[in-house]
């Protein structure tokens, strides 16, 4: 599949239907296609950082060099099942995975207080200082019960945010 | 083709024209959940990467093939080989004969009349809309011109919306314009260096710093001179497909004079127009122009506009761009077309970050 300018079968479809929990539709997995193409502007099967960035509203995102490090060297497959967690179709717990994905760069299954502070690091820049970031996020951390120590599992964070009104979402264009 | 001037070139401003855009809701008691909720950074992360406005803006559109029938497709080899074999020798025809002639009578006007003829400017100026009516009959070019054609005046500036540098033979065969323009390679930087210099055009570099100032400074000079040729500047500085605008530059709008919007449309019927410079040589373009059945397209000449009182020069260059888009039917978009060359601003990217912090910073003061 790395090659851009084929086609895609049924049975491709359907494989990459199945690799993402069935989160898209057939007619948005060939608009995926097109947009992957699109972007993969060299035809080497992945979209590099350079052309991830090349899209101006990507770029300016605060977390776009987080995501990066998540979207690097994704084949077609594999960039569907990333986008998947915006789908419609997802359930509210495996968009908070994501979001725990986006935290736990590591992959070791726990975010502790300097990962956070690290994404807030990203999110606020120069506009707060370090002990000011320290400061709310203690805060925070203590009002909900957790101490500086602790690190957050997949099931904390499913606690802290399964009740708010999480809106992922992001809608395929299909032509 | 493009202009620019001064600072703005090096720095795209876009935050100048984007509203504020995502501003959080005011925080009233700061929870953990506030701060671990990525959602509405990510979703916008992950709806640039399914579809962006700025993409779609350079983005040839394919034509949908219509000829996979038992009865279209004879009908469509016959176009093929009436369009390949018949109409493009003829094309290539009018254009030889066209610049035979074209030289047959410049080269003469240019090195025997020298000095401030009147006549020779005259007679170059003729000659420069002759060769330009070539080449649009060249690809049986259809352009229906609405509007007052314009007329030559001191401090007027025209801006029109660029698809392709096309858009410049197509004006120019009316009345000759005098253009600020990329400096190209090859046979087209050729044409703009020893012919189109005798109506007047200015060129540059894109990524030249110190170019931009002489520009700037020529152009100021220009407007001023009541004999000099109407100048005609694409605000937009790089080839948009005719379907959006992008951000016009500010520099013809600083200029304090009149400027007249022309819009310009075409038709996709037969070929699409854009010409998408990063995949395509000019001579491919027109090739694939020439091969096509016709060019279709339609001109407007919008009344001018001049800077109001307590008006910006980039409200007034957004004002203008709504006229043009509303008149061609395009869309706006808030990026500057210069993206295509440059990473964007950290500056965009500051600011969401000032938004967001200001928000915690809130709710930690009380």
């Amino acid at each position: 599949m790395g090659n851009t300018s084929s086609m895609l079968t049924q049975y491709d479809i359907e494989e990459v239907q199945e690799h993402c929990n069935h989160a898209f539709s057939q007619q948005e997995i060939v608009s995926l296609y097109h947009r992957f193409c699109q972007l993969d502007r060299s035809g080497s099967g992945f979209i590099s950082s350079d052309e991830f960035l090349s899209v101006p509203e990507f770029a300016v995102n605060p977390l776009s060099q987080r995501l990066l490090r998540m979207l690097d060297g994704l084949n077609f497959k594999e960039f569907v099942a990333f986008l998947s967690a915006f789908s419609s179709r997802t359930t509210l717990q495996q968009k908070i995975e994501f979001i725990f994905k986006v935290y736990d760069l590591e992959f070791n299954g726990k975010v502790s207080f300097n990962d956070i502070m690290s994404v807030l690091r990203d999110l606020t820049g120069s506009f707060m200082t370090e002990q000011q970031r320290q400061k709310a996020l203690t805060h925070v951390f203590e009002e909900a019960g957790f101490s500086q120590d602790t690190s957050l599992s997949v099931a904390d964070f499913i606690k802290v945010l399964g009740s708010s009104d999480l809106k992922m979402e992001v809608e395929v264009p299909v032509d | 083709m493009v202009v620019s001037t001064e600072a703005d070139l090096d720095r795209p401003n876009i935050e100048e024209y984007l509203s504020a855009d995502s501003i959080h809701e005011p925080l009233m008691n700061l929870q953990l959940r506030d701060l671990l909720d990525l959602s509405p950074r990510l979703s916008e992360a992950a709806g640039a990467i399914v579809d962006d406005s700025f993409t779609r803006c350079f983005k040839s559109n394919s034509s949908e093939p219509w000829n996979w029938n038992v009865y279209l497709f004879p009908l469509w080899c016959l176009g093929v080989a009436i369009r390949y074999c018949i109409l493009f020798p003829v094309s290539v025809s009018i254009l030889a004969i066209g610049w035979l002639i074209f030289f047959a009578a410049f080269l003469p006007v240019h090195f025997l009349l020298t000095g401030t003829n009147k006549w020779r400017h005259y007679i170059e100026r003729a000659l420069v809309e002759m060769i330009c009516s070539v080449f649009v009959a060249s690809w049986t070019g259809v352009v229906k011109y609405h509007g007052p054609r314009p007329s030559m005046r001191s401090h007027q500036v025209f801006v029109a919306n660029h698809t392709s540098m096309i858009d410049f033979i197509i004006l120019e065969q009316m009345t000759a314009f005098a253009v600020i323009m990329q400096k190209h390679p090859g046979w087209v930087g050729f044409i703009q260096t020893h012919i189109l210099e005798s109506v007047g055009c200015i060129w540059f570099n894109r990524t030249e710093a110190k170019d931009r100032e002489i520009v700037a400074r020529k152009l100021r000079q220009h407007v001023q001179g009541a004999d000099n040729n109407p100048l005609l500047i694409f605000p937009e500085g790089t080839c948009v497909n005719n379907h959006y605008t992008v951000m016009f530059k500010k520099g013809a709008f600083e200029l304090g004079c009149a400027v007249c919007p022309i819009a310009i449309k075409y038709n996709k019927i037969f070929v699409d127009a854009f010409w998408n410079s990063k995949k395509q040589s000019f001579t491919k373009h027109l090739f694939r122009l020439m091969t096509s059945w016709a060019v279709v397209c339609d001109v407007w000449y919008l009344e001018p506009q001049y800077l109001r009182p307590g008006e910006t020069p980039i409200e007034f260059a957004e004002r203008v761009r709504e006229m043009i888009s509303a008149r061609a039917g395009l869309k706006k978009v808030p990026w500057d077309g210069y993206l295509k060359y440059y990473r964007p601003s950290p500056k965009l990217t500051e600011r969401k970050q000032q938004i967001f912090a200001e928000s915690v910073l809130k709710t930690l003061e009380k």
